[in-house]
């Protein structure tokens, strides 16, 4: 109990030190100190436009793009009984993408437009959904990981073929970049964008946690404790899509922070989905800061874009998963 | 009064009939068997009275017809093992235990009522399942996950209680303590309806027992008479050794026919 407490107040530090450091870091470093003056109303101002328009609207899109992605995984988790699970393993990014490209292309909505949040969570909705259809109740490994893939193909082909009929070879480009999932030069108007799909679906998920507790002992012994289980499956594939969709419309697909962080807090905070869910959301979002600051530090002719290096993390991370899934829990029940 | 009454209860998958006009009823203080071949609809009965599976007739949870409840008014009226004592993660025993309180708003196995906690001690201590209680329960044998997960069901403290095989993978010890401790319950105000393959436990501690066949009830009355020769010779096709010992008249099965 104590333990839990002091390591959450420890995460939740982190979390804010990560904050900080990506409002300080940058082409122009600024220290604390001034950052502080700025808070206060002070500072140049130069360095309060560094601040309050480029450097805060990025870190507060990475804090909550990282830290409902971290959620999202750890409620898919739970509701599927499967450690492997994730938004991205389902290929939900990916189709919230194809959903924007699909707005973005038709160029009848700008960039800016609230058309795209609403057409990437369509399309996160409709992967998620899909896949918890395919998989049914409980989801095997096998059949996770190959109705993702399925998935994940149909998208990609999906985005090609839309990028590949539109007309103007510039939009192309600028959506083959913003695909890659970056935080660069992201507003207050994005903010505004992602927020309210991002605060309704974490909230859903939040508020499902005691909920999917009761799945750990199987559908029927949680249906059986009065727990209406096909409505929490339909809120959990809500609270998903919304989250991942209002983010993808933001920044693009950014990939494996889900995955990533609920297998970091796991050996911490044990596996009861219940306690999973926060600390996991703390550290998808310490994890997302982290690479943005990566992303900006690493010198290079052009910006990294922080969908790349998060991939580049989670996909080992993922293998490594699987090589100890198949050994921890695959000699259990195929759980 | 928290007794269980089941009117012409019936039960289809797709053109397969699974429960075929059950009735039947059970007072607070009885401890009933369950018993039938594979595919009897034994399993079936118990999930529609839980509410797993929509059937049509009549069931009554005490004064209530149970279509006119709430989930968690259902939920607190009844306990429910189902087969195979799934887990899927690896908490905590006494974790796994507080979820049997769900349905009375307990959220947070990790923060506790007196009440609660006392509710969980109990049913730890009547499984013999005590020592396990900082253990993972992925981490504990067949046997012992058994009992586990029945101290899950006896930690709600419903009035009836339903238990889907709760004897099966338990060795001998443990067989003699889960029936005891169904009887026990059963004794303090209980309706116990417990599903069983094994006749000898079922004539040993039930003092009734319903023998069901193609979704029908093909037997319902004291041991003697349910597990008569001719009943197990037509519904199970063998026939038994049966015997008095300490009082109690017992079913063996002893070769087919």
């Amino acid at each position: 109990m104590v333990r839990r407490d002091f390591s959450l107040a420890l995460i939740a530090g982190a979390v804010v030190g990560l904050f900080l450091t990506a409002l300080a870091v940058g082409p122009v470093t600024i220290p604390l100190s001034r950052i502080a003056a700025i808070a206060l109303g002070g500072g140049s101002e130069v360095e309060r436009l560094i601040i309050i328009d480029l450097r805060l609207p990025r870190a507060l899109l990475a804090l909550l793009i990282g830290g409902n992605l971290g959620l999202a995984g750890a409620a898919l988790q739970a509701l599927l009984r499967n450690s492997l699970a994730a938004p991205d393993l389902f290929a939900a990014p990916q189709m919230a993408s194809f959903g924007a490209v699909l707005v973005l292309i038709s160029g009848g909505a700008g960039a800016l437009s609230y058309y795209l949040p609403v057409a990437a969570v369509l399309g996160a909705l409709i992967s998620v959904g899909i896949l918890i259809g395919i998989a049914g109740r409980q989801a095997s490994l096998s059949v996770l990981i190959l109705s993702g893939f399925g998935l994940s193909a149909a998208s990609a082909a999906a985005t090609a073929l839309v990028m590949s009929l539109s007309a103007n070879p510039f939009a192309i480009l600028e959506i083959a970049f913003w695909l890659m999932g970056s935080l660069e030069d992201r507003s207050w108007r994005h903010v505004a964008m992602a927020l309210p799909f991002i605060a309704a679906g974490s909230l859903l998920l939040l508020a499902s946690a005691s909920q999917l507790r009761t799945l750990v002992l199987g559908e029927d012994a949680a249906r059986s404790l009065g727990v209406n289980v096909s409505l929490l499956r339909t809120t959990i594939i809500a609270g998903t899509a919304l989250g991942v969709g209002g983010g993808v419309a933001v920044a693009g697909t950014i990939g494996y922070v889900g995955l990533v962080a609920a297998h970091l807090v796991r050996p911490i905070f044990g596996y009861d989905p219940g306690r999973l869910l926060v600390p996991s959301a703390l550290a998808g979002a310490g994890l997302l800061l982290a690479a943005d600051i990566v992303a900006r530090l690493i010198p290079t002719q052009t910006d990294i874009k922080v969908g790349i290096i998060t991939s580049l993390i989670g996909a080992p991370f993922l293998i490594a998963a699987i090589i100890r899934e198949r050994r921890v829990l695959g000699a259990g029940e195929g759980v | 009064m928290t007794g269980l009454s089941v009117d012409h209860l019936s039960l289809t998958f797709g053109s397969r009939l699974i429960l075929d006009d059950v009735s039947l009823s059970a007072t607070p203080g009885e401890l009933v068997a369950l018993v039938g071949p594979n595919g009897a609809g034994k399993t079936s009965l118990l999930r529609s009275i839980v509410g797993l599976v929509e059937a049509s007739g009549v069931i009554t949870l005490g004064d209530q017809q149970a279509s006119r409840l709430s989930a968690n008014q259902r939920a607190r009226r009844l306990g429910y093992l189902p087969q195979g004592h799934a887990l899927h993660w690896p908490i905590p025993v006494r974790d796994v235990v507080a979820l049997g309180r769900y349905p009375l708003g307990v959220r947070d196995p990790a923060r506790l009522s007196a009440v609660d906690q006392a509710a969980v001690d109990a049913a730890l201590q009547a499984t013999d399942t005590t020592q396990f209680r900082e253990r993972s329960a992925m981490a504990l044998s067949g046997g012992e996950r058994a009992r586990v997960a029945l101290a899950r069901v006896l930690a709600l403290e419903a009035p009836i209680l339903l238990a889907d095989e709760p004897t099966a993978s338990l060795d001998p010890r443990h067989q003699i303590e889960v029936m005891e401790c169904l009887a026990n319950i059963a004794r303090g105000g209980a309706v116990v309806i417990v599903i069983t393959h094994d006749l000898l436990l079922a004539s040993r501690y039930c003092d009734r027992v319903i023998v069901m066949a193609q979704g029908r009830i093909h037997a319902d009355g004291a041991p003697q008479t349910a597990l008569a020769a001719t009943v197990l010779s037509d519904v199970f096709r063998v026939s038994p050794a049966i015997f008095v010992h300490e009082g109690r008249t017992l079913a063996v099965p002893w070769r087919t026919v």
